[in-house]
């Protein structure tokens, strides 16, 4: 633990009073962030939710400004505090008006979100309160503002919360080059980060300072006292545990009655759709009629906000929650936590589990519920990560050229920018450090006149020079256009799911439910049913931009596989479970069903060893299988299954289809594949052209670079007075995709298309690595008939083949299905 | 290669995966929509789309040629995206299209978006032509005497299987009259399910969908 360097700071009287008429003491880490802010430094605080970590923050900030009375300061803006969560930032400022209030500081605090009405924002612009909790989109739209410098030069403390969650993505790039930004406004500000524990805590500390053009500059580290370790059980019967699937059907009723036993339970899963199901479920053998309400991505915010509400009253038994949950607001009352289906990593696990007991002394409770023998495996390793204090890092991100595109318009909004200076700006950002000047020439380049080798642009620039050598907008429209399109969220196009009375006609009247994404919708037919917002719905059609339901007793809905909140298995809780998987001793304490089912595996083919890769052959029915496991994710596994098949046809091994879960990937196909070589198979070389072929045609591929061309501006989200559907801007990137990738394959936004996608989608750099371990150390074994490990791979087989990659087998189908119609004889 | 022949009012027509038409009875290519300069259009609104979908529709129409060797060309109506865009196309692109010019007849025809076609294209220039028992014509006519050929509704066709979701261009007919899918590289399309295209087929029509290499018949 880092002790603060200078003695303990002596509280302002006004603010011990205030402690001790709580009864409490200020924490040793609420101290040294005092003492760090007096010295003008900035720190990053890493603390468990629940030891005064917001506070913390906001201290040094309270009391200088308590210091000088408000009569003696012109009013600016002292403290900017950014927030991930919008309903975060609301909340943290109403928590900030009981010291305010109870102390009668001389302090405004507001808050600028997407929700503030135009009036306030205006006025905040000329009157700026003095603490100000806001977005990282709301801060990039100010600081684009013409009178940005006003705003911000007084500003004196910068405040980031969940930084942990922030800072490695599209939207810390955006914050990132944001503050960098703020450096150059006000460049005396100091910043605070707050963070849950992580496995590395040097990244954000890198995150909180300007970097300097050569090594690196860190931020002071201040950790506080951590919590108690939290009791973590893992419930695993001992006669069943299923073979495949995620819905844990069977676990039911423990479930329930765990929830019985706990004042309030946040019951976490993956997927918006398993949270459809075990709400469902929960509720068909609800006797009690327990309180149990419903939280995922996809309901209207105005039921999100009513169950938050209920949350908060304490009205609620249970919430079955999606990761929607994993941050906001601290609801006391949580004491239990339960997390159905597999963990995925270490770090997401504590999140959840923290969101239990918000009293540091006292450990948290949570239950583990894997829904299959894999997920066993899963839980126990996480269990064993969690209380050995062991985290996943997650590899770092370079800074997005798209964000960097839409900084560069942002800064030419706010005022010309000399290219020299903001290229200086851009590199102290810590995702941007490594920044070349021809990349950043070409960024400028794109803004201005789309980057293109052929120059046919010039005379419509967006940016133009000054006589002095600036680079200003060339129409007050360009600034009104990017403000409409600020932000790096792009969601997959969505469609309102709308509610009416059975027996009226399809697009006549219905209350809004929620939203689904469009592809899923597209995929219906009327008469299909599926499980949303709790109730099983039946399709009726689509009118006029929204989908019409009505409620159905249908009790065998067909479950929407929407996607949302599937986060690929971390690799450090991959190498754990491969570890365990290579140690019969740690079998012992698994589950007479799972510890049966690897000894048979071992007798029958084996069990790899943590750094093989082991690939099986055999047959059954009409068709060979080849089954490795590589454990690196699905993504990453749809990525290799997508080569190697291409691999495999050239081998004339005529492959038909595979599929791919987070461990495994099983390809079929007509030929006996047991004589491949399977080191050439393996081969990392199938990352260059084979990998180039995909791409081009990639429907992954292509949505990654949908949403570059969004983030970028290329493709307008929206423009003036007028939003375009998704499905007119998804049709032509693809379009726009082909012929740049004919053109100008190497142009910026496709650079930036490849980094997404490595990280993204595509998982290529997980992929690459995962081939590079491997290499030399393959073991084939070729197999009489299906191994057990490979069975749970093979049960996925019926469901989605091959996610998000529409093949044009269907269009063969669909011709076939034709003729069949015209040709049968009746 | 799989040809998809089909039979339009009496005359046998082969549907071609690239979006062209090819009749070979009279050794003649048509292609609808092809939108040159598309892309440079939304420009003028701050749209800095990439500028070569004239080459890429340009180096399509070439392949066909190569394929079909055809001695009358077709363009079906809005070859021009706009009244301005033959004006941006620069010296490579105008090459392209000379040399295209010395390889077949040419005839165009003018659409909504290009009524007044620049007088350099190489070839004829007209409103609608009949050949045989066809008429083509940029926008279909509400009457139908013969078989007709037209563009303008640029269809599509959504096939949904197995939980995917397939979006191509597709020709639309139903043996007496023919609507082609838009050829340019920037062009979208309207469902072939949307009433504009509906009420042009009193009885059943199919989708010919286009494939990567072949053409696949549908039902609209």
């Amino acid at each position: 633990m880092l002790q603060p360097v200078f003695p303990a700071p002596a509280l302002p009287a006004v603010f011990a009073d205030w402690f001790a008429a709580r009864g409490w003491a200020p924490r040793p880490h609420q101290l040294a962030l005092i003492a760090h802010a007096q010295a003008g430094e900035s720190a990053l605080l890493i603390a468990p939710t629940g030891g005064g970590k917001t506070l913390a923050g906001f201290l040094p900030s309270l009391i200088d400004l308590a210091a000088t009375p408000k009569r003696a300061r012109k009013p600016a803006l002292h403290t900017l505090y950014i927030s991930p969560l919008k309903a975060l930032a609301v909340d943290v400022a109403r928590n900030l008006e009981t010291p305010v209030a109870e102390m009668s500081l001389p302090i405004r605090v507001e808050t600028r979100t997407g929700d503030t009405p135009p009036g306030r924002r205006q006025r905040q612009k000329y009157s700026p309160p003095d603490i100000l909790l806001t977005t990282p989109e709301q801060f990039a739209l100010l600081l684009s503002s013409r009178d940005a410098r006003r705003f911000f030069e007084n500003v004196q403390a910068v405040v980031l919360d969940e930084l942990h969650a922030m800072h490695n993505s599209k939207r810390g790039d955006l914050l990132s080059l944001g503050l960098a930004r703020l450096q150059e406004l006000a460049p005396k500000h100091r910043r605070i980060g707050l963070s849950a524990t992580v496995a590395d805590p040097k990244p954000l500390q890198r995150y909180l300072v300007p970097q300097p053009m050569s090594g690196e500059a860190l931020s002071a580290l201040v950790i506080g006292k951590p919590g108690a370790n939290p009791k973590i059980s893992i419930l695993a019967s001992e006669s069943y545990v299923p073979w495949a699937g995620h819905l844990a059907r069977h676990t039911m009723p423990e479930i329930l009655a765990a929830m019985k036993r706990a004042t309030t339970t946040l019951v976490f899963v993956n997927t918006r759709s398993q949270a459809e199901r075990t709400f469902q479920e929960l509720w068909r053998i609800n006797d009690d009629n327990l309180p149990i309400a419903l939280h995922h991505g996809s309901l209207a915010p105005e039921q999100r906000r009513k169950v938050e509400a209920a949350m908060t009253r304490g009205a609620l038994r249970g919430v079955v929650c999606t990761s929607t949950l994993d941050l906001g607001i601290d609801w006391g009352a949580v004491d239990q936590v339960i997390c159905v289906g597999a963990p995925k990593g270490a770090a997401r696990l504590v999140q959840r589990i923290g969101r239990a007991n918000h009293r540091l002394d006292e450990p948290s409770n949570a239950m583990l519920v894997p829904s299959n023998r894999f997920e066993v495996l899963e839980c126990e390793a996480a269990r064993d990560a969690v209380l050995a204090g062991e985290l996943d890092g997650e590899p770092l991100r370079q800074g997005g050229m798209d964000v960097l595109t839409q900084h560069i318009l942002g800064a030419a909004c706010s005022a010309p920018f000399d290219a020299d200076a903001l290229f200086k700006d851009v590199k102290s950002a810590s995702p941007y450090r490594n920044l070349s000047r021809t990349d950043f020439d070409a960024a400028v380049d794109f803004v201005a006149t789309g980057g293109y080798a052929l120059k046919r642009y010039d005379r419509y620039a967006k940016l133009r020079k000054t006589p002095e050598g600036l680079w200003r907008v060339a129409h007050p429209r360009i600034a009104q256009q990017y403000r409409l399109n600020v932000g790096v969220i792009i969601e997959d196009p969505m469609i309102d799911i709308r509610l009416q009375s059975k027996g009226r006609p399809t697009g006549a009247g219905g209350r809004v439910l929620g939203k689904l994404e469009e592809y899923f919708v597209e995929n219906l037919t009327p008469g299909d049913t599926f499980v949303f917002s709790g109730d099983v719905l039946r399709f009726e059609g689509i009118h006029e931009n929204a989908a019409f339901v009505t409620r159905t007793n249908d009790p065998e809905a067909q479950i929407p596989s929407y996607n949302g909140g599937k986060f690929p298995l971390s690799t450090f809780l991959a190498m754990r479970v491969r570890e365990m998987l290579s140690d019969p001793r740690q079998w012992k304490r698994l589950p007479h069903p799972v510890g049966e089912w690897l000894e048979i595996q071992q007798l029958r083919s084996k069990i790899p060893d943590s750094s093989e890769l082991l690939v099986e052959t055999f047959p059954r029915g009409s068709k060979n299988y080849l089954v490795c496991y590589p454990f690196e994710g699905r993504l990453a596994h749809q990525t290799l299954g997508m080569l190697i098949t291409r691999r495999l046809e050239r081998l004339r091994m005529r492959p038909l289809g595979f599929v791919a879960n987070e461990y495994a990937l099983a390809v079929w196909a007509l030929r006996d594949m047991s004589g491949v070589d399977m080191d050439a198979l393996f081969s990392e070389d199938m990352l260059g052209d084979d990998l180039d072929a995909w791409l081009a045609e990639s429907a992954l591929y292509k949505r990654t670079f949908r949403n570059c061309a969004i983030v970028s501006g290329l493709i307008e989200r929206r423009g003036i007075g007028t939003e375009k559907t998704g499905r007119q801007v998804t049709f032509s990137s693809d379009l726009i995709y082909d012929v740049l990738r004919e053109h100008e394959p190497d142009h910026i936004l496709l650079r930036a298309t490849y980094e997404d996608a490595a990280t993204g989608l595509l998982d290529i750099g997980r992929l690459s690595g995962a081939l590079t371990r491997v290499k030399g150390n393959i073991t084939a074994r070729a197999l009489e008939r299906v191994s057990p490990l490979a069975v749970p791979a093979l049960l996925e087989i019926s469901k989605e083949m091959v996610a998000g990659e529409a093949h044009e087998d269907i269009l063969h189908e669909a011709e076939e299905s034709l003729v069949a119609e015209a040709m049968a004889v009746d | 290669m799989i040809e998809k022949r089909i039979d339009v009012n009496g005359e046998e027509l082969v549907l071609d995966s690239s979006g062209a038409l090819w009749w070979p009875r009279e050794r003649m290519l048509v292609f609808a929509d092809m939108h040159f300069e598309k892309g440079s259009f939304y420009a003028f609104s701050g749209q800095m789309l990439p500028p070569y979908d004239t080459r890429t529709t340009l180096r399509r129409v070439s392949a066909a040629f190569d394929f079909y060797k055809p001695a009358l060309a077709m363009a079906l109506g809005d070859s021009f995206h706009d009244r301005d865009a033959h004006n941006r196309l620069d010296e490579f692109e105008r090459a392209q299209l000379a040399d295209l010019g010395t390889r077949a007849d040419w005839i165009w025809i003018s659409g909504n978006h290009d009524p007044a076609l620049p007088e350099w294209v190489p070839g004829r220039i007209a409103d609608e032509v009949a050949i045989g028992n066809l008429v083509f014509r940029h926008e279909p006519s509400g009457y139908i005497g013969r078989g007709e050929i037209a563009g303008h509704l640029h269809p599509c066709k959504t096939v949904n299987r197995r939980g995917q979701s397939l979006r191509r261009r597709c020709f639309a007919s139903d043996g007496l009259r023919l609507v082609m899918p838009s050829f340019g590289a920037y062009t979208g399309g309207l469902d072939v399910r949307d009433a504009a295209l509906r009420s042009l087929f009193p009885r059943d029509f199919l989708a010919y969908v286009l494939g990567r290499a072949r053409v696949y018949a549908v039902a609209a």
